[in-house]
């Protein structure tokens, strides 16, 4: 009875999550009429602002998780190391991006860095990247942080600080080559995560007006019929690459970690 | 006195925290003070509580309104099906194999929200969508005339869900491995059937764990803006919708309103994870 229960209540859901896959999937093979085609993909992958688009996405992405690595990883280094008492501020602000909805913080950003104002940034299209950049690295703030500190958590940061100071490090050396080596995956889980929040984002870069991948999906969407759903295949499928890649990363921390 | 003198005024530590805290009031804690204070500012300055008297109309009253019900709808049966899941994995006696693909699918799912997640709904359950259309042509229920319309408030909610529940797998999972087994047998023991092991020992025990969920989930419906916009583009009448055609063109015509409107979201999506982290914390007591 139980068992039946938990099958029924699976399947159902199995069935609510496959639907709409299966769906997209089917339409974005039947532009061509009476068959099945995959002209869609071809048209979608003939139109250069889809490169474009998909290209400048691909460098902010990119922009993001060096910058969010450049943060976060000596923040957190340092709040474990030195600053015990400051893990409760830090940790504070590191979930205030899941409290303060991104369409807030990006008119935030709007009215306190346009043209008139003391820092006008939105004025270029580098600052506007900049800002978008920042953005996306607050986004991916709460996910960045938590990966990252977790990791260090399983290392004894004390000591190998200590050890590689007596050998002469700096600060620097230790965190590009005894730090960073040692929470490698944490980082890569969360830059995956990072990727995938990036490539999608619609609000943020939608409002700054920047020719990034997630407004040129809606673009689409609002003007054609069959190419939407093949863009939601490609989407789909960039974000299961990424989570796979994540969940690899973690995979091969505990293999690691068994054999350690 | 010689001690005291390289001893310096400040723990010097905490200059290592000057690049973090840089950005954090850079980029999230000066832009949301200027939404913040804007709310309560006049067209040319000086406080004033005109804004929100000015943004209690009909229209906008009935935006936070949809919004919540809305946000709400959807972490009540997110919390649901996602509860049913995981205890389907978890305790139903389904092949353990079920467990890790279900796991790494929710991560996916909860991620793959926004605009192309609106067009896996609309190829679906759209007018000409793979459902529709063989729902009519197979069984001739036209849903259409059956008043389903997906570019609607329930469309919204069976879109939402699919981030919503995955989002309820993922952060329950854990809380219910945490169940102990012992737990059971004790209550076993002692006589109780299922029913009452369920009602006494533990659902109270996973309760602040679901209602945190709620919360958490509330707020991620509540600021959601792509999936909408994406679905039915600047018309429905909710808040984060509002809050974009106004960034973009002012349609309310004042600023300041702007602010008042974005000030509303913070407040509700604010409440809503403070109560989460309480309960979490809460929650965590018996998770150890």
């Amino acid at each position: 009875m139980m068992r039946f229960l938990a099958w029924t209540v699976f399947l159902l859901g199995c069935f609510y999550f496959l639907m709409p896959l299966v769906g997209m999937a089917e339409f974005s093979l039947r532009m061509r009429r009476g068959e099945y085609s995959l002209d869609a993909y071809a048209v979608v992958f003939a139109d250069p602002r889809f490169w474009a688009t998909f290209g400048y996405s691909l460098k902010l992405a990119g922009a993001t998780i060096l910058f969010g690595v450049l943060l976060v990883v000596p923040t957190a280094y340092w709040v474990r190391l030195k600053l015990p008492q400051a893990r409760p501020f830090v940790e504070f602000v590191t979930l205030l991006p899941l409290v303060i909805p991104a369409i807030v913080i990006v008119f935030g950003y709007i009215r306190l860095y346009n043209t008139s104002s003391w820092l006008p940034m939105t004025g270029s299209a580098l600052g506007t990247d900049i800002l978008l950049t920042m953005g996306y690295a607050t986004l991916a703030l709460p996910y960045m942080y938590r990966a990252v500190d977790t990791g260090l958590r399983t290392i004894d940061v004390g000591t190998l600080t200590e050890a590689a100071q007596s050998l002469g490090a700096g600060w620097i050396t230790i965190l590009a080559r005894i730090i960073l080596p040692n929470v490698m995956v944490a980082v890569l889980s969360g830059a995956f995560l990072t990727l995938a929040i990036v490539m999608g984002e619609f609000t943020m870069a939608a409002l700054l007006n920047r020719p990034a991948f997630g407004p040129f999906m809606q673009l689409i969407g609002a003007n054609r019929a069959y190419e939407p759903p093949a863009l939601a295949v490609i989407a789909f499928a960039l974000t299961w690459g990424c989570m796979g890649l994540m969940q690899l990363a973690t995979r091969l921390a505990k293999h690691e970690r068994a054999k350690a | 006195m010689a001690s005291k003198s390289r001893r310096l005024p400040f723990n010097a530590a905490w200059l290592g925290l000057l690049p973090f805290t840089a950005f954090a009031v850079l980029f999230l804690i000066l832009p949301t003070m200027k939404i913040v204070i804007g709310a309560f500012q006049g067209q040319e300055g000086g406080f004033t509580l005109q804004n929100f008297v000015d943004l209690n109309t009909a229209s906008n009253r009935n935006a936070y309104w949809t919004s919540i019900k809305l946000s709400f709808v959807t972490a009540l049966l997110g919390c649901a099906v996602g509860f049913g899941m995981a205890a389907a994995v978890v305790f139903g006696g389904l092949p353990k194999g079920l467990r890790n693909p279900l796991i790494t699918f929710s991560g996916v799912a909860s991620n793959f929200a926004g605009v192309p997640l609106a067009f896996a709904f609309i190829a679906t359950l759209g007018p000409v969508g793979l459902i529709t259309v063989w729902l009519r042509s197979e069984f001739g229920i036209n849903l259409r005339a059956m008043g389903f319309n997906l570019l609607s408030y329930w469309g919204l909610v069976i879109t939402y869900l699919f981030f919503q529940i995955p989002l309820m797998i993922l952060i329950i999972t854990p809380a219910l491995d945490g169940l102990k087994r012992e737990w059971r047998e004790a209550a076993e023991v002692l006589g109780a059937t299922g029913a009452q092991y369920w009602r006494m020992v533990a659902l109270p025990i996973l309760f602040p764990s679901i209602l945190g969920t709620f919360a958490l989930l509330f707020a991620n419906a509540f600021g959601a803006v792509a999936t909408a916009f994406a679905l039915t583009g600047p018309q429905l009448n909710i808040v984060p919708i509002k809050l974009f055609a106004q960034i973009r063109g002012d349609v309310l015509g004042n600023p300041n309103l702007g602010y008042a409107l974005a000030f509303g979201m913070i407040v509700i999506t604010a409440a809503a994870n403070i109560l989460y982290i309480w309960l979490r914390v809460r929650s965590e007591r018996w998770l150890k």
